[in-house]
């Protein structure tokens, strides 16, 4: 496995994951210049596809770029845009590039990006594109036919410890174990209890919990997150809290550190979604070390 | 309108079965689009209801019951469901103009309150999800539970709806059999979603 996060999860090293969207064109300058900032304090930066549904560059490519640049990514795979020949396709591709790492998702609704006319795939799911990573792993498609050249993948999955009802997505979260997601990285994690609850109850999984921390600048990017953002959700505490702030933005980076603080016994790593603001990463980073 | 540029003469159908039932193309949908139409300054050569316009046979022999009327016309303007529309469009050649975008089959939830339940996909996976399908019901298709946009028990996509597998979760659990959950449902196999299909019973 040449994947460092794995040897570090393996290690049980806290590890410290950041995230970088590709481009919206065809200048890479700005992605490699905040992957090359993010990685100076973290172990590997999660390369986003087509976030939100709004159209960006392949993160095959823009993850690819990262290694040449001698970057871990870990690069984001959505069921949302692809069928499961290009799924396969892509993650052949990804492997001849140096890429180890991917996470498995199914992927925001279409409706909420900047394509909302267009169609979405969904023929896998998160689970069978974990399954299908799995087979690829041991040289297989996932027809069973043999590849020439088997990948080495270290796949993940996404899993919410705060959402309700949590026992409904509870069978989902064994079988992304069971299909061979080996870590979690989790949504925003506000409430560190919920969080100490869900890493008891997935322990039996075996899979690592890299938990998401979100650092928000402001009460009204955190409204404008659970307008918009499916899947995340500010409590109205933290909210109130960064409307009564002298400085929200710092206030913001102070909330986050403090979750970080707080998760660091629980869990395996975590993930900090500086939401574009990635100068705060290092700041974040800071307390942990 | 702009479907009936280029001629004054419109022959109307309706269909007296789920068009008559969705008030798209009923007794009472004709008459108003007669109505329209006159307004428009269109000249209605006839109209029809048949008793369901997806009958390719009878469509086409009911429109020869009206030939005169159907031969006077530019258009015909059909108010059915796409396969009504089609049955028009094999039984003449006259123009056919589509009045209704057709939605989705429905169920009936009650008088005028339709709701998709079934995507007609060749490949059910009732008898695993409580009776409850989500390759329709869930607005993302996935097979294998919630994504992760749930909230609350609401859908990602419309907070207004109920997330499938919130209700699938909780069906099977009144019935104790949750544990089905757990066992990984295969990808779809689109084989058997053939397109365009086509079945002929065994006589």
């Amino acid at each position: 496995m040449s994947s460092n996060l794995a040897r570090k999860l393996a290690a049980s090293e806290f590890v410290i994951t950041a995230e970088v969207a590709p481009p919206k064109g065809s200048d890479t300058s700005g992605l490699l210049k905040t992957a090359s900032f993010l990685a100076t304090y973290v172990d590997a930066i999660n390369v986003t596809d087509n976030q939100g549904a709004n159209m960006r560059m392949t993160p095959l490519v823009a993850a690819g770029l990262l290694v040449r640049e001698g970057i871990e990514p870990i690069m984001q795979l959505t069921c949302r845009d692809r069928n499961r020949l290009a799924l396969q396709s892509d993650l052949l591709g990804a492997a001849a590039l140096g890429i180890h790492n991917i996470l498995a998702l199914s992927g925001d609704d279409i409706g909420c990006g900047d394509h909302r006319q267009g169609r979405s795939v969904f023929d896998l799911d998160s689970v069978l594109l974990l399954q299908t990573i799995n087979a690829m792993n041991r040289g297989l498609d996932m027809n069973g036919a043999p590849l020439s050249g088997a990948t080495s993948f270290f796949a993940g999955a996404a899993a919410a410890p705060e959402v309700e009802p949590f026992a409904v997505t509870r069978p989902k979260l064994s079988k992304k174990g069971a299909a061979g997601a080996r870590f979690f990285q989790t949504q925003a994690v506000f409430n560190p209890e919920r969080l100490a609850f869900f890493c008891e109850n997935v322990q039996p999984l075996d899979v690592k919990v890299i938990a998401g921390i979100l650092v928000l600048k402001s009460a009204r990017m955190a409204e404008f997150i659970n307008r918009a953002i499916p899947g995340l959700k500010v409590p109205e505490t933290v909210v109130e809290r960064l409307k009564s702030a002298v400085d929200p933005a710092a206030e913001g980076v102070r909330i986050a550190a403090e979750t970080a603080v707080k998760c660091r016994t629980m869990c395996a790593g975590v993930h900090i979604m500086a939401m574009g603001c990635d100068e705060v990463v290092p700041q974040v980073v800071a307390v942990l070390k | 309108m702009a479907a009936l540029e280029g001629g004054d003469h419109v022959f109307i159908i309706g269909c007296a079965k789920c068009a008559t039932v969705c008030k798209s193309g009923g007794e009472e949908e004709v008459f108003r689009m007669q109505e329209a139409l006159a307004a428009a300054g269109k000249d209605v050569t006839g109209t029809i209801v048949i008793d369901e316009t997806c009958h390719m046979l009878r469509t086409g022999r009911d429109l020869r019951s009206r030939r005169e009327q159907v031969e006077e016309a530019d258009f015909l303007l059909v108010l059915s469901c796409g396969a009504g529309i089609q049955s028009v469009a094999e039984a003449t050649e006259k123009k056919v103009v589509a009045g209704t975008d057709s939605k989705f089959l429905g169920n009936i939830r009650r008088f005028g309150q339709f709701e998709q339940r079934c995507s007609l996909c060749g490949d059910c996976r009732l008898n695993d999800t409580g009776g409850v399908c989500p390759v329709t019901v869930c607005a993302k298709g996935l097979l294998n539970g919630p994504c992760g946009g749930m909230e609350d028990g609401a859908c990602e996509v419309d907070q207004n709806s109920r997330c499938a597998w919130v209700t699938i979760y909780e069906r099977l659990e009144r019935q104790q059999r949750a544990e089905r959950l757990d066992e990984i449902t295969p990808a779809r196999d689109f084989a058997h979603k053939r397109h365009p299909n086509s079945l002929v019973l065994e006589k």
